[in-house]
């Protein structure tokens, strides 16, 4: 069993949802993030917010996969004010919805003072509101952007354990376990982190308060980086349990702690649920083997559609 | 006899448990017209301080609820889906209802839409609500679609026949049930029953199978040749298909109908009242 806790799932296809399921993806977490475009509109965001709390749900329990997201403004569509002003307005109507695990992906980009602005008044929200943070760290001068979110969250006097710092390499790792925070590592091809980095990384700090996950979006990226690492990790004599952790117990302890997520909801879910909003998927049960296979492949290799 | 408000209040109340007397503080409030973010609050604490439990209704409460509300079923209502309904009925609010109603909808999450959706045959001034409604029966979520459109009777009592009719091709084309529609025979019309042979007889030219409840809202209106052909051909189909064409027959006003029948297996066992529109896919 995985979880793959950072999953935009939004952007990607059916194919993906049957892969992830049958490679024994059982739970997914989808930040609220840009779309590869700025939205410039209030409401277009606010539909973005409410398609993730409902439509999108929705779809991952076709797969017998369980969706939670998490709610924020993220850090480049900060910089434009108005649409900013708008969507902060909407926050705390999403904050409390179903299956809402953290408020996130909030943090910096271009570490710009409108960014900061935003960043700051989402932590106070998460505060007020008792919910962990999922932080997004910069691609550009990112050691000191992971820094700096770290003072600005303890500015604000959120416990480190509540908050998540995701897309952490080698040069960010040590400072982000050492303050006592729970460490993201996106498994992106190109240009986050690699599976095989991982491993190495795994093998130096083992399996405590460290997290994997896929970040798969509309970008080239891979909704198999959590089973496919896994798999790696095992191969690589790295403990089952250090791999249990970083890739299922880990994520499930951090958000957790929202009181939104638990084992039960995809082990045990309740009656309404599965009547209405989640197909069981027999792999989590029935004790067949996980498969990391290609069914997108297999799938577009036939030639007759019915 | 009581209303459809004191009928959930005490359906809730009894299953709350410890959190009878926060309900109870809530309802109150909001009674004497707190402002609609409390009502927000309420409807994020309910699953999570009442659980998500299935009402499973006793006897005597069904009755109440039909009594209350004609046509109202609550058998597949869930608690925290029955405790924001009674929020939301008892809300003395600010502005109409309608605009309320509005804005809960589109920033709800699944379980919360379709309870909002559920709780359709109880809401005031129902005239207004048209827009929302056809939001949800525009949806993609079946089970908000099915929230609208199984054991409500909102549909029967304020559709006009244009929204009645695509609800019953709806429910078909995403594989949902006709028979927990409430009204499916009494709001049967000559419209309806033209386009669902339409629908069979794409269904059939595709080489896919036609669903035997389909028939249902086609018997009483069979009456020319080329409507008792296509039952005819489902009849000579057997199973399932055969079934539901049979009652369909049995429904139409045409001789000819009576004849198709004769010596049909089905035909005795509808007479014998072994077989009706609950009882399509049992074996004979």
């Amino acid at each position: 069993m995985y979880i793959d806790p950072h999953a935009h799932m939004i952007s990607r296809t059916t194919d993906d949802y049957e892969a992830m399921a049958a490679a024994g993806i059982v739970a997914l977490i989808e930040p609220a993030f840009w779309t590869g475009q700025p939205r410039t509109f209030v409401g277009t965001y606010v539909d973005y917010l409410s398609s993730i709390v409902g439509w999108e749900r929705f779809r991952a329990g076709q797969f017998g996969i369980r969706h939670y997201c998490t709610i924020g403004l993220n850090s480049k569509e900060a910089n434009n004010e108005e649409l900013a002003e708008g969507v902060m307005d909407w926050l705390p109507r999403f904050a409390l919805k179903e299956g809402v695990v953290a408020i996130g992906e909030i943090g910096y980009d271009e570490q710009t003072p409108l960014e900061d602005k935003y960043f700051r008044a989402q932590l106070e929200l998460a505060k007020e509101l008792h919910l962990p943070v999922m932080v997004h760290t910069p691609h550009r001068d990112k050691k000191r952007g992971t820094s700096r979110s770290m003072d600005v969250i303890e500015e604000h006097g959120l416990d480190p354990s509540m908050v998540v710092i995701d897309h952490n390499n080698e040069e960010t790792v040590a400072e982000t376990l050492q303050r006592g925070y729970w460490a993201g590592f996106s498994i992106y091809p190109s240009t986050k982190m690699g599976n095989r980095r991982m491993v190495e990384l795994l093998k130096q700090y083992g399996g405590e308060r460290i997290i994997v996950d896929s970040a798969c979006d509309w970008g080239i990226s891979d909704p198999l980086g959590v089973p496919k690492t896994a798999q790696l990790a095992l191969q690589s004599g790295i403990p089952e349990e250090t791999v249990r952790k970083v890739c299922y117990g880990n994520a499930l302890a951090a958000y957790g702690q929202s009181g939104q997520m638990h084992e039960s909801d995809w082990l045990d879910p309740p009656q309404i649920d599965q009547r209405t909003l989640f197909n069981d998927n027999s792999i989590l049960r029935g004790g067949r083997e996980p498969v990391i296979g290609d069914t997108a492949g297999t799938r577009r290799g036939g030639l007759i559609i019915e | 006899m009581p209303t459809a408000d004191a009928v959930l209040r005490d359906i809730v109340l009894t299953r709350a448990g410890s959190e009878a007397g926060w309900v109870e503080e809530i309802l109150e409030a909001l009674r004497r017209g707190a402002p609609e973010r409390d009502l927000h609050i309420f409807l994020g604490l309910a699953p999570r301080r009442l659980g998500k439990a299935d009402l499973v209704p006793t006897a005597a409460e069904l009755e109440a609820a039909e009594a209350a509300r004609p046509g109202w079923r609550i058998d597949g209502w869930s608690l925290d889906g029955a405790a924001r309904v009674l929020a939301l009925l008892v809300h003395a609010g600010q502005r109409p209802f309608a605009d309320r109603f509005k804005d809960l909808r589109r920033t709800s999450d699944v379980a919360e839409m379709i309870a909002l959706y559920r709780g359709l045959p109880l809401y005031p001034e129902p005239e207004t609500l048209h827009f929302e409604v056809g939001e949800g029966l525009r949806s993609n979520l079946k089970p908000v679609f099915e929230a609208i459109a199984h054991d409500n009777p909102f549909p029967r009592d304020h559709f006009d026949e244009h929204r009645w009719n695509h609800m019953i091709l709806k429910a078909l084309f995403v594989g949902s049930r006709l028979a927990p529609i409430i009204g499916l025979d009494e709001r049967a019309n000559s419209e309806l029953a033209r386009i669902l042979r339409e629908y069979a007889h794409e269904r059939w030219a595709a080489g896919r199978t036609v669903t035997p409840e389909l028939w249902r809202c086609v018997g009483p209106y069979a009456q020319d040749e080329a409507a008792l052909s296509d039952l005819e051909r489902a009849l000579s189909e057997g199973g399932a298909g055969a079934r539901g064409a049979a009652l369909a027959l049995a429904a139409s006003p045409a001789p000819e109908a009576r004849q198709l029948l004769e010596g049909r297996a089905e035909a005795e066992e509808i007479a014998a009242g072994r077989l009706d529109w609950n009882r399509l896919e049992e074996a004979a």
